[in-house]
C-alpha cells in the first residue's frame, strides 16, 4: 500500500470541499480521480501531495504521514498539474537540469537522465528549444517526464491530457503504463470519461465524497452502464 | 437548402504560426454544424473571424450573404457569439447580465422570452445570483441566454462544454436541438470527437487544416480498414505486441478495448459481411497474442467513432 | 440613448460592488489630503526654537514673544552665548535658531538691524519651511512697527522671497492641496477608467461587446462618463477639504476652477482610453498607468519636488507632463485669485494635449481585438 487515507477532509469556511474520503492505492497501480469540476479532486490532491493540510482525518503516502512528515512525502513523489508544468522561458534541456538540482540529483545523474529523457521523447534535436515554443502536447509528455526525473513512488498527474489532441493524448498513456509497468503508483485525475477506462480502479468524486471505487468494468456491471459517461451520469443524477 | 455560412480559402497567421490554412467549408441553414478539434487546432481562430472580430490574411468569408470583412456592421447585429470563456459580468447578478445584454441589443428580457424561455426556466430561480456563483453548467446557461436574447440569425458558440460536467454537457446539446427548431444556424466548436454524432455535420480540424468534412455517418463511413477492438489482461504489452503483428496498421488505447487498425485485405479477410474471413482473422490474431502469452483475450470487430477517424487522419 | 443609459447603469454596478474600487474612489482622495495635511500641519506647529539674544531689549523681546505667539515656534531654549548653539542643534530638538546681534532696537531705528534665522540643514524641506515662516513673521513685524512709527521701514536686512507674496506664511496646504487633486484625478481618470476598459478584455466580455451593435465610441463613452462624474465629485471634496480643515483661501471663480478641472479630466480621460488600446489585461494596465502616468505626476510635476531646481533634462520631460500645467492652474485661480487672462497659455497646452490624445486614443480603439 502506498497511499492510504482514513476520513480524510478538507474544510473551506463553511464550505467541504472534500468529505471524509476513505481509500487505499496498491503499488504500480493506477488509480482514476474522476469528478466535475469542483468536485474536489484537486483539493485531495493537493492534500496528498503536502501542499495542502487536511482539516481532518488521516493520510499516508509512500509511508509518510502527510499532516506531520508533509517534507518527507515531498521528497517521494513527482506531482504535475495542468496549470504549472514547466518554465516556459527556459530551454528543454534547463528545465530538466532545474528539476534535477530541485529534486538534489548530482551533475553526473542529471546528465544521464537528461540523455535518457531526450531519448525516450526523440527531443534530442528540439533540447535547446524554449519550452513555450513546443505544442501542448509535447510539453505536457516532457513534463510528465521531468515529474519523473527523481524516482519518484509516487506521481500525481492533475488533469494532464486536458485540451490535448487524440493521439498525443494516447501517446502520453502509454507513458503512465510505461511508468506503471516499471512500478511507480499513479494517481490522474481527468474529466475525460474514455480515460478512466485506462485506469485500474477509479474513485468518482461527486460533492467532495466518494460515491464510488471500483475497476472500471465492475463500475459498469454495478450501474448497469454501457461506459463510463454513463455511470458518471447516472451517480451525478442519482445524488 | 442553401448555405448561411460560407467560408473559402481563409488563411491567418500569427507570426510564423499558421493558425489557419485555406480553410474551406459550408453550414447550411438551420443546421447544427461541428467544428471538431483539439486545443491550437485554430478553431477559435476561425471563430473570431466569422465573428468580424479578427481580419484572416486571405480569403473570404460570408454569414446571411455579408461579408465577415466589409459588412461587419450588419452582421453583427445577426450574430450570436459566445466565446470560449463565458463572457458574463461575474459580479452582476443572472438578471442583470441578460438585462444588460438585451439593452446593448437595443431589445428587453421579455419580448424574446419565449425564445430563451426553455433554457432560461432552468437558471430563473437563481436569478438574484451573481454570475460568479453559479456552477459551470449554469454559467453556460445562462451565456447561451445572453447570445440568443436578440433572436440572432447564426449562432457562433466557441468551445460550450469546456469547464461543464457531462450531465450538463448532454442538456446543451439538447437545448441546441430544440434551437435548431427556430430555424436557428448554428457552428459550435468542441475537442470532444463523440460529440460529432449530435452535430448534423461535421469538419475535422488539425494544425488549421479541415481534415474531413461530412455527416458524421459520412465520416465513419470513409473509414476503409477493418477495425478491432481486443482486451487481454495486460493492456500496454497488447498493444505493443499487436502493433508488432503482420498485417496492423495502428494500434492504439481506446476505452477498456485496445483498437486494432489492420491494413485493407482483400473483401474476404475484412471484417465486412463475410463472416468465415472475420473468423480466420480472428483466430490468426488470437494465435499470434497466445504465442506473446496473453491471458483472457477478448476480441471482436469494433465499428469506427470519428475519434478512429481523426486518428485516421492525422496519421495519414 | 436607452443602450447608452443600460451600460452606464452597469458601469455603476460594477463600482459598487467592487470594494477595492470603492475604496480608490472615495478613500483615497480623503485619505491622501488628510495625510498630507496632517504630516505638514504638525511639522509646522510647535516646532521647538532657539534664541540667542544679544540685545536683549524692547524690540527683541517683543519679536520673540510674536515669533512665540505665532503657533509654529514654541521657545525651548534661550541661549547665552555662540558657543551653546552647537549642542543645542546637535540635541536634534531645536530645528531653528534665531540671533539678534547686540544693539538691535538702536540700528533697528536708524539703517537698519540684522536678526540670524538658522535652520537645521539635515533636514532641509522642513528647515526652508521654518526659516521661510520666520521671515514672514519678521517681515510682518517690521510692517507693524514701521506703519506704528509713521517712519521709515526697512527694519531688517532679511529679503522676503518673491514668491511668498500670495502665501506668507508658505502653508503646506497651499502646495498639496493643488498637487493631491492632480494627482486624484488622474489617478482615477486615467488609471481607473484604463484598468476597467482592460477587465473587460480579460475577462473576455469585451469580445461580446464589440460583436455587439454597440459602436467604438459608445463603449468608450459608456465606460468613461461614470468616471467623468465620480472625478468631478472628488475634486470638489479634495477642494472642499482643503478649504474647511486646512484654511486655503478660493480667491478666484469656481466655475473656472471646474471648467479648468473638466478640460484636465479630459487629458486624463483620454490618456487612460490610450492606455487601454495597448493593454490586453489589468496588471498591465496598472503597471502602465502607475509607471507612465502617476510616478511622473508625482515627482515631476512639483507636487512633492520643486520644478526649478531640478535639473534643465527633468523639467522638460516635466514640461509634457498634463499636471505640471494644471497644477499652476489651481494654485493660480485658489490662491492668487487670477482669471484666464493669467492662465491661457497653460489652458491652451492642455487643450491641445487633450485633443492630440483623444485623436490617438480614439484612432487606436479598434473595433475588433
Amino acid at each position: 500500500m502506498v497511499i492510504s487515507t482514513e476520513k480524510l477532509s478538507k474544510k473551506f469556511g463553511a464550505f467541504t470541499a472534500v468529505d471524509a474520503i476513505t481509500f487505499e492505492v496498491d503499488q504500480g497501480e493506477i488509480f482514476g480521480f474522476l469528478g466535475a469540476n469542483g468536485a474536489g479532486k484537486t483539493t485531495a490532491l493537493r492534500m496528498l501531495t503536502g501542499l495542502l493540510t487536511p482539516s481532518s482525518g488521516k493520510a499516508s503516502v509512500a509511508g509518510y504521514d502527510v499532516w506531520k512528515q508533509p517534507e518527507m512525502v515531498k521528497r517521494r513523489i513527482g506531482y504535475m498539474s495542468q496549470k504549472f508544468s514547466l518554465y516556459e522561458d527556459l530551454t528543454i534541456k534547463e528545465n530538466i537540469r532545474l528539476f534535477g538540482g530541485i529534486y538534489g540529483l548530482s551533475s553526473a545523474q542529471i546528465k544521464s537522465k537528461t540523455n535518457e529523457l531526450l531519448d525516450k521523447l526523440g527531443l534530442h534535436t528540439e533540447a535547446e528549444k524554449l519550452v513555450g515554443s513546443l505544442p501542448l502536447g509535447w510539453k505536457q509528455k516532457l513534463a510528465f517526464s521531468v515529474a519523473l526525473i527523481h524516482e519518484p513512488k509516487i506521481v500525481f498527474l492533475d488533469e494532464p491530457t486536458s485540451g490535448v489532441d487524440p493521439i498525443t493524448r494516447r501517446q502520453f498513456w502509454e507513458l503512465i503504463y510505461q511508468a506503471a509497468q516499471s512500478g511507480v503508483t499513479l494517481m490522474v485525475t481527468t474529466h475525460y470519461m474514455e480515460e478512466a477506462e485506462y485506469c485500474d480502479r477509479i474513485s468518482m468524486m461527486v460533492d467532495g465524497k466518494i460515491q464510488a471505487l471500483d475497476t472500471p468494468g465492475n463500475l459498469k456491471k454495478t450501474f448497469q452502464a454501457k461506459d463510463m459517461d454513463e455511470v458518471f451520469r447516472k451517480l451525478a443524477r442519482g445524488s | 437548402m442553401s448555405a448561411v455560412i460560407s467560408i473559402r480559402e481563409i488563411s491567418k497567421s500569427y507570426g510564423e504560426l499558421k493558425a489557419l490554412h485555406d480553410t474551406s467549408f459550408q453550414v447550411e441553414e438551420g443546421a447544427v454544424f461541428g467544428l471538431i478539434g483539439p486545443d491550437g487546432a485554430g478553431k477559435t481562430t476561425l471563430f473570431r473571424i466569422l465573428a468580424t472580430l479578427i481580419l484572416p490574411d486571405t480569403g473570404q468569408a460570408t454569414i446571411g450573404g455579408l461579408d465577415v470583412v466589409k459588412d461587419y456592421r450588419k452582421l453583427r447585429l445577426k450574430l450570436g457569439y459566445m466565446p470560449g470563456r463565458f463572457s458574463l459580468y461575474q459580479d452582476l447578478t443572472v438578471e442583470e447580465n441578460l438585462g444588460f445584454f438585451a439593452s446593448v441589443f437595443g431589445t428587453t428580457i421579455r419580448k424574446n422570452y419565449d425564445l430563451i424561455a426553455p433554457i432560461y426556466s432552468q437558471i430563473e430561480p437563481f436569478k438574484s445570483r451573481r454570475a460568479g456563483a453559479l456552477s459551470g453548467g449554469m454559467k453556460q446557461k445562462l451565456a447561451l441566454c445572453c447570445a440568443l436574447i436578440h433572436r440572432p440569425e447564426v449562432l457562433l458558440l466557441d468551445e460550450p462544454g469546456t469547464g461543464v460536467d457531462p450531465v450538463s454537457r448532454q442538456e446543451f446539446w439538447e437545448m441546441l436541438a430544440t434551437l435548431k427548431n427556430e430555424g436557428i444556424t448554428i457552428l459550435v466548436s468542441t475537442p470532444n470527437m463523440d460529440e460529432a454524432a449530435l452535430c448534423n455535420k461535421v469538419a475535422l480540424i488539425q494544425h488549421g487544416k479541415i481534415l474531413a468534412e461530412d455527416q458524421p455517418e459520412g465520416i465513419i463511413q470513409s473509414f476503409k480498414n477493418p477495425l478491432w477492438a481486443v482486451r487481454s489482461e495486460n493492456m500496454y504489452q497488447l498493444i505493443k505486441d499487436l502493433r508488432m503483428y503482420d498485417g496492423a496498421a495502428d494500434c492504439y488505447a481506446f476505452g477498456e478495448y485496445a483498437r486494432l487498425k489492420l491494413h485493407p485485405a482483400p473483401v474476404e479477410l475484412t471484417t465486412g459481411d463475410n463472416a468465415s474471413g472475420q473468423r480466420q482473422t480472428e483466430a490468426a490474431i488470437k494465435t499470434y497474442l497466445q504465442q506473446k502469452n496473453h491471458q483472457k483475450i477478448e476480441m471482436f470487430p469494433a465499428k469506427a467513432t470519428i475519434e478512429d477517424c481523426f486518428i485516421d487522419l492525422v496519421s495519414a | 440613448m436607452g443602450r447608452f443609459l443600460a451600460f452606464i447603469r452597469k458601469e455603476f454596478r460594477h463600482i459598487l460592488r467592487d470594494r477595492r474600487t470603492l475604496l480608490i474612489l472615495f478613500g483615497m482622495p480623503v485619505a491622501q489630503v488628510l495625510l498630507f495635511g496632517f504630516v505638514l500641519t504638525n511639522e509646522i506647529k510647535n516646532a521647538s526654537i532657539a534664541v540667542l539674544d544679544h540685545s536683549k531689549d524692547v524690540e527683541t523681546t517683543a519679536l520673540s514673544n510674536k515669533l512665540a505667539s505665532s503657533g509654529y515656534f514654541h521657545i525651548d531654549k534661550n541661549l547665552a552665548s555662540e558657543q551653546e548653539l552647537e549642542p543645542a542643534f546637535r540635541s536634534g530638538k531645536i530645528k531653528l535658531a534665531v540671533v539678534f546681534p547686540p544693539n538691535f532696537a538702536e540700528n533697528a531705528g536708524r539703517d537698519g538691524a540684522a536678526v540670524q534665522l538658522i535652520g537645521d540643514a539635515s533636514d532641509p524641506n522642513t528647515a526652508t519651511t521654518l526659516i521661510n515662516y520666520a521671515n514672514a513673521i519678521v517681515l510682518d513685524f517690521q510692517r507693524e512697527k514701521a506703519a506704528a512709527s509713521g517712519a521709515n521701514g526697512g527694519l531688517f536686512l532679511i529679503n522676503a522671497e518673491t514668491s511668498m507674496r500670495y502665501n506668507p506664511e508658505q502653508k503646506g496646504a497651499f502646495n498639496f492641496v493643488p498637487g493631491v487633486m492632480t494627482l486624484i484625478l488622474m489617478l482615477v481618470s486615467a488609471m481607473m477608467t484604463s484598468i476597467t476598459i482592460a477587465r473587460e478584455k480579460e475577462m473576455g466580455t469585451m469580445e461580446v461587446l464589440l460583436v455587439s451593435p454597440l459602436r467604438p465610441l459608445q463603449i468608450i463613452l459608456g465606460k468613461t462618463t461614470p468616471y467623468l462624474v465620480l472625478s468631478m465629485a472628488n475634486a470638489i471634496v479634495v477642494v472642499l477639504l482643503g478649504i474647511v480643515v486646512f484654511g486655503m483661501p478660493m480667491r478666484g471663480s469656481i466655475l473656472l476652477l471646474a471648467g479648468e478641472c473638466l478640460l484636465y479630466m479630459f487629458v486624463a480621460l483620454s490618456l487612460g482610453i490610450f492606455i487601454s488600446t495597448r493593454a490586453k489585461d489589468q496588471m498591465t494596465a496598472m503597471f502602465m498607468s502607475g509607471l507612465g502616468l502617476l510616478m511622473p505626476t508625482m515627482l515631476l510635476s512639483g507636487f512633492i519636488f520643486p520644478r526649478e531646481s531640478m535639473p534643465k533634462v527633468l523639467q522638460y520631460i516635466g514640461n509634457i507632463i498634463p499636471a505640471s500645467w494644471f497644477n499652476p492652474i489651481v494654485k493660480g485661480i485658489m490662491i492668487k485669485g487670477v482669471g484666464l487672462e493669467a492662465l491661457w497659455t497653460h489652458t491652451i497646452i492642455l487643450g491641445l494635449m487633450a485633443l492630440v490624445f483623444l485623436v490617438l486614443s480614439l484612432k487606436n480603439f479598434k473595433d475588433r481585438l
